[in-house]
């Protein structure tokens, strides 16, 4: 992976050369990107609309006299297809109240995704973000229904519980890789199952107990831990935007982004240039575990979710296709989870409306990100012409 | 468990000069003294905590007519694991602590002890009036183990080829799926499969969907060059939003037809079956699990013994000089993929024909993950893979026979398994080194 011969000659720091080069190419680089991720959707879209078709029981009837009477099977097929995408649409963005859901549901896969970006650039895989929400989820959830405190204060205290103890649960794992080179990948799914049994343990408590209720959940929080809403749209969707410049700002401009990049680039020669490479992963690691902390707390205090051990839902997973999907890039990750809220939110439409299953959503979001992922096989396909060269997600590898 | 973690300082070989001692040396000894001693405090305190030291235990794995519970004083049990973590303790204290093979059973033998005299603290005093008695693990263990180490089969197979396998849950989930249509449309239409193979049909549905997902990988992987990692993960959630979409579509009224699978049933080999203790465990179980010991071996066998093994290993690490010497390395890459998805797919077929029977969405649970786990855990090898897997088959049967006894809470229980793997990782494995071309494409320049 890494030549022997890199790790003798230090890493020049040289922050300014390759941020103008990139300013300089990003206008050819830009635009093939864009074309690919397109035509990655249309053609996703249309592996969607196969399914959608044979799922559909007018269309499968039509099949079995469709060489006596062909036109049935096309014309409901296209019937189909154009109920469960027009569906899609109007679930998503069609009108205020699913724009407001599907911004909803981005915005947590949009904070969780930093994190999964922010640790891929340092070199590592986390697939964490599960536990570091639920145990975020578990702080937000107790300051907020069990305290009662002024409103502005109440808030402030519930997010900075999330976002400490989400900081600290991904810390563990970055410590351990720090400090004893136990692989991040083996720890983040393990500590993702303890968080669920944290969390299981927390909700067995009296204090977590919902009144009047035998299920393992809690009450949800008090108002006034909640975010401020506008036109039923609660504002902590802001702090995603402000996260994902404050982390843009992070990885481009500061000298802590440098050597995270760096790190992430060659360890061995990070080290040789006189970085902390523990250093680095610690604080990526604990950086990485508040932006989830900060993703549930969107749930939590924003939905006022109540808690229960599936409280981080598939978010934390989503989070990482999201990640790979923005190219494990801030702007490329805001991107993608609006992408998949939408295509969230836009799903449960689908399921009620033209009567596609809910499934449908995360195949798609599969396919789309496969077909992005694989350039090649979608300009093959479409006849693009593209520059030859996959953009790749930075962390190649093990990164062992 | 793996103190070959440690780096044997070269100055330890010759007996005048072992008083050399690097800081690997220091660390390693300051670490087994801290291990020990925790082990014989908390050894101690079991044994001091017992009040009624009374247990029953059995040789099998439930009470039956031919497994009565048989009476068993504690105490000499609980002060000879202390006595033997103590001498583990004395020896590292005194750096006289074996290395190699002496050291790894030493360890071993600290640990059976523990868990000995853990369960005697564990199953002495429960308050109930059930009283639960000690079971025989192994059984249980065997069972859980198999589809983790088919898994992690499958993972080594393709990571030694250089192609990093994070979707072995979809080949899990996949595998599982088509398993129980497989058997399930086998049963329907008894006329051409005797009823003997309707069971071992599904494993065959669900070796061609492990296939199935393997093909993807490959295809996206070496074909298109997408990065591993990206892939595997989209893998998972492919294979997990298809399969719950295909199980949708199954209509209510269709159930019997193609998710009602027949469970493999459990074959017994006539004399090794009634060897004590291990018998029930290693020859009284389901063609699955003969299948699992079978595919450690061969393997092995294929990776470590064969030209063929050689030439994976080579394309895994060093695939550019595997090319000058004529290996054509995305063929022999191909070929380890796909050989992988056969384990998988038999890996996730335990998830439907292998236990419960009938599937549901995502029935294998994230145990494709744990099976990941494993690979790493037993740095890339499959015998090491193995006992990492098997690790985690008795940690989790462990937990479940505990359920029954309420001497600890349950989350603590069921957190077990996964923080015992991460003081595994972090105490005793450390960093470890993949396959060095893992995750890289190969283009020929």
């Amino acid at each position: 992976m890494s030549d022997p011969t890199t790790t003798e000659k230090p890493v020049a720091p040289e922050p300014e050369r390759p941020a103008r080069s990139r300013a300089a190419s990003s206008m050819q680089s830009w635009l093939p990107t864009v074309k690919d991720s397109v035509a990655a959707i249309v053609l996703a879209l249309l592996v969607g609309a196969v399914l959608i078709m044979f799922s559909t029981p007018r269309v499968i009837e039509s099949l079995s006299y469709f060489f006596s009477y062909p036109w049935d099977f096309f014309k409901f097929s296209g019937i189909a297809v154009f109920d469960g995408y027009s569906a899609l649409v109007r679930g998503s963005v069609g009108s205020g109240s699913s724009l407001v859901r599907t911004i909803e549901r981005a915005a947590p896969l949009i904070c969780a995704g930093l994190g999964v970006t922010l640790a891929f650039r340092a070199g590592m895989f986390n697939i964490g973000a599960q536990g570091q929400m639920i145990l975020g989820a578990v702080a937000a959830g107790y300051i907020g229904f069990h305290y009662d405190l002024p409103v502005g204060l109440h808030l402030l205290l519930a997010l900075a519980g999330a976002i400490v103890l989400g900081g600290l649960w991904g810390g563990i794992a970055g410590f351990l890789k720090a400090r004893t080179g136990a692989h991040e990948v083996i720890t983040t799914i393990m500590l993702n199952y303890v968080g669920r049994f944290v969390i299981l343990f927390f909700l067995g408590k009296e204090t977590f107990q919902r009144p009047n209720s035998d299920n393992l959940l809690s009450p949800p929080v008090n108002d006034s831990a909640t975010f401020p809403a506008v036109f039923g749209l609660h504002l902590g969707v802001l702090l995603a935007i402000v996260a994902a410049l404050g982390i843009w700002w992070l990885l481009e401009r500061s000298t802590w982004g440098f050597e995270i990049r760096a790190v992430g680039a060659n360890p061995q020669a990070a080290r040789t240039a006189g970085m902390s490479v523990s250093r680095v992963y610690i604080t990526a690691m604990v950086v990485a575990g508040m932006l989830s902390g900060l993703a549930v707390s969107m749930m939590v205090l924003g939905r006022q979710d109540p808690l229960t051990d599936q409280i981080a839902g598939s978010v934390g997973f989503d989070a990482i296709t999201v990640a790979l999907l923005g190219r494990a890039t801030p702007l490329g990750t805001v991107l993608a989870g609006l992408l998949f809220g939408a295509l969230s939110a836009g799903g449960l439409t689908m399921q009620a409306a033209a009567g596609v299953p809910p499934e449908l959503a995360q195949v798609l979001q599969a396919l789309i990100v496969l077909f992005v992922a694989a350039p090649a096989l979608v300009r093959g396909l479409f006849r693009l012409r593209g520059d030859g060269q996959a953009v790749g997600v930075e962390a190649k590898g093990w990164g062992g | 468990m793996g103190r070959m973690s440690v780096i044997e300082a070269p100055e330890a070989t010759t007996p005048q000069e072992a008083t050399v001692r690097d800081r690997a040396d220091v660390a390693r000894q300051v670490r087994l003294v801290v291990t020990f001693g925790l082990s014989t405090a908390i050894l101690v305190y079991f044994a001091l905590a017992i009040e009624d030291p009374q247990v029953t235990y059995i040789l099998g794995e439930r009470v039956t007519q031919e497994f009565r519970p048989k009476d068993l004083t504690t105490t000499w049990v609980s002060w000879l694991a202390i006595a033997t973590s103590l001498v583990a303790l004395v020896l590292a204290a005194l750096d006289r602590y074996p290395r190699r093979g002496a050291g790894l059973a030493l360890a071993l033998l600290v640990g059976v002890m523990f868990y000995l005299g853990f369960l005697m603290w564990a199953y002495t005093d429960q308050a109930g009036a059930f009283q639960a008695a000690i079971a025989n693990p192994i059984p249980g263990t065997m069972r859980i183990a198999t589809p983790l180490v088919l898994g992690a089969l499958a993972g080594c197979l393709c990571e030694r080829a250089g192609v990093i396998n994070i979707a072995i849950e979809g080949q899990f989930l996949a595998g599982a799926f088509f398993a129980s249509v497989f058997s399930s449309i086998a049963f329907t239409s008894l006329a051409f499969i005797p009823l003997a193979l309707v069971a071992p049909f599904g494993l065959l549905g669900g070796v061609l969907a492990g296939v199935g997902v393997a093909a993807m990988l490959g295809l996206f992987a070496l074909r298109y060059q997408v990065n591993q990692v990206v892939l595997g993960v989209v893998l998972v959630a492919f294979a997990s939003g298809l399969t719950s979409f295909l199980l949708g579509q199954i209509p209510g009224d269709r159930k019997a037809t193609f998710n009602n699978p027949m469970i493999l049933d459990e074959i017994r080999i006539p004399v090794l079956a009634d060897i004590p203790l291990l018998g029930q465990a290693l020859f009284e179980q389901t063609i699955l699990v003969y299948l699992m010991f079978a595919s450690v071996a061969f393997v092995t066998f294929l990776l470590f013994e064969t030209r063929w093994g050689l030439r994976v290993r080579s394309v895994g690490e060093h695939p550019k000089a595997a090319d000058t010497v004529g290996i054509k390395v995305n063929r022999v890459r191909w070929q380890a993929v796909l050989l992988g998805g056969v384990f998988a797919g038999l890996g996730g077929a335990y998830y439907t024909v292998g236990s419960t029977g009938a599937f549901d969405r995502e029935v294998s649970a994230g145990t494709g993950f744990i099976a990941l786990a494993a690979v790493i855990m037993g740095r890339w090898h499959p015998i090491g893979a193995t006992f990492a897997a098997v690790f985690f088959g008795f940690m989790w049967n462990l937990q479940n026979q505990l359920s029954f006894v309420d001497k600890l809470p349950g989350e603590l229980l069921g957190a077990a398994p996964y923080l015992a793997t991460i003081i595994a990782v972090a105490g005793f494995v450390g960093r470890v080194r993949p396959p060095a071309a893992d995750g890289e494409p190969y283009v020929k320049s």
